[in-house]
């Protein structure tokens, strides 16, 4: 593999500056990036590593929402009591996620930059595609690509209505986590809507005041370390015997978090029930392309939605 | 103990500069191993685990996917269990490593070790450095207090043999001889 330059920077200044150089690229916890560049499928000509720039800090409450540096690690945020009693979604999310050792490695910024598991992502050419499989996502394919989205972290940002602040040479921008996310359609490459040169340097998230009451549930093919095929977050509150509002984002399904805002509208006002929950979920089924491999799923959704919303109802 | 080990590739010997600065493809790395500081040269693309291996020879700890699924690279970084294969040896300076070989006491295993003979945590033995190193910070971690949550928190060190109730009665009894259940 062709050696590259390194420089470890100590302030943002540096980092601009150095990621003006030809091939430049930057460098943080490493778990998706090493590989990626081992594959080929990442050319790497500058390494800037940016573990001592000051992206730190964790705070969470009811009333102000949360604020998450992009240099924490996942093992450090998903281990953070705040941030556990008022968002759970957040750090169960983490907690799911890969091993142990990864959680020690990577970073929450390199999280939500990470590609697919595909060979589309994982060769030195974008152009590839895999044959169908019963991992493909269900909404948001197009020809160029049908991985999902890897990141369960972002599943449960999305939930929250979250965003990533990022900055560049010129200054910052907020951008949500809707927004910052795109579907593969013709340029595959494109996975965010980041510039070049451009960190995130925080996620923040708006105050959600029923928050403590939200989940994230994860179907994978093993118990541990593995990606999610179907995974939901969810945040509910519930009015005496009715739903007052809900909140439900949806991993391995989409080439993108995938929001299910016609599910949530679906149960606002309705009785809390599991009629009601099953009734919602069937709403999943409009907008989903499936083939043979991966039809199931969209009942394996609807179930997850369920389970994971009867898992709320419980906690009231 | 400093050890010195100066360039040894040919690229190396060509470079001008390794003083880690920018337009460097090398960088000259201080850390501590096992309790040894060590001065070495390397390429920013020589990870962790390449040079715990082939430069300074210490081959217990094992290359298995090299891309960060199998657990068999397993190191402590300050402490920390990590994955040498995705570290680059660039970013661990000034940093304590520790590997299998810095365990022991002379000829006296570490209870790890001798947990991993006693409880028969291994057949084939290529995991087994990594899930030894693993098995001590899951321990320190706190994520050994019953069988589920050593399983759950040993995950990431996989075992082609299956040895995993073994490995898992392994990582019990240490835990529960230091007193933690």
């Amino acid at each position: 593999m062709k050696n590259f330059t390194y420089a470890a920077v100590k302030d943002y200044g540096q980092a601009f500056n150095e990621s003006e150089r030809r091939g430049a690229v930057f460098l943080a916890g490493g778990t998706n990036l090493v590989d990626l560049w081992k594959l080929g499928a990442i050319a790497v000509d500058h390494a800037i590593e940016i573990n001592s720039l000051p992206m730190l800090g964790i705070s969470a409450s009811a009333t102000a929402g949360f604020k998450l540096g992009a240099n924490e690690r996942m093992a450090d945020a998903a281990a953070q009591a705040d941030l556990a009693k008022h968002y759970p979604v957040i750090v169960e999310s983490l907690f799911l996620a890969a091993s142990p050792q990864i959680r020690n490695m990577a970073s929450l910024g390199g999280n939500l930059m990470q590609r697919p598991r595909s060979i589309t992502y994982r060769n030195p050419d974008i152009t590839r595609v895999d044959p169908p499989s019963r991992f493909d996502a269900i909404y948001g394919v197009s020809q160029r690509s049908a991985a999902p989205h890897p990141s369960d972290f972002a599943v449960a940002l999305l939930a929250l209505d979250a965003s990533v602040r990022l900055r560049d040479a010129q200054g910052e921008r907020t951008v949500k986590i809707d927004d910052f996310y795109r579907s593969p359609e013709n340029s595959p490459e494109q996975l965010t809507t980041i510039r070049p040169g451009e960190l995130i340097v925080e996620i923040v998230g708006p105050a959600l005041p029923w928050g403590f009451r939200s989940t994230y549930t994860k179907i994978r093919d093993r118990a541990s370390y593995q990606f999610a095929i179907v995974s939901v977050a969810a945040a509910l509150d519930i009015d005496g015997a009715h739903i007052r509002d809900v909140r439900l984002a949806a991993g391995g399904v989409g080439t993108r978090p995938w929001r299910l805002i016609k599910v949530e509208d679906g149960l606002r006002g309705k009785p809390a029930s599991v009629e009601s929950y099953q009734t919602a979920a069937n709403l999943v089924r409009g907008t989903a392309t499936t083939h043979t491999y991966n039809a199931y799923k969209v009942p394996l959704l609807q179930n997850t939605i369920v389970r994971t919303l009867l898992k709320l109802e419980a906690m009231v | 103990m400093v050890r010195e080990t100066g360039p040894i590739s040919p690229m190396l010997a060509a470079t001008k500069s390794t003083n880690g600065g920018s337009d460097s493809f090398s960088a000259e790395l201080s850390f501590r191993l096992n309790g040894d500081s060590h001065i070495v040269v390397v390429e920013p693309r020589t990870t962790l685990l390449d040079l715990l291996r082939d430069r300074l020879r210490l081959t217990g700890t094992k290359i298995g996917c090299d891309h960060g699924t199998c657990g068999a690279c397993t190191v402590l970084v300050d402490g920390r269990r990590v994955l040498s294969c995705l570290t680059l040896a660039v970013t661990i300076q000034g940093k304590e490593v520790t590997t299998i070989e810095g365990l022991a006491s002379g000829e006296n295993l570490h209870p790890m070790q001798q947990a991993f003979i006693e409880c028969d945590g291994l057949q084939c033995g290529f995991c087994t450095c990594g899930q030894i190193i693993s098995a001590i910070a899951c321990i320190r971690e706190g994520h050994a207090t019953n069988i589920e949550e050593i399983r759950e928190w040993m995950s990431g060190n996989l075992c082609r043999c299956g040895a995993y109730p073994n490995i898992a009665a392994a990582v019990y009894r240490v835990s529960r001889e230091q007193g933690n259940l």
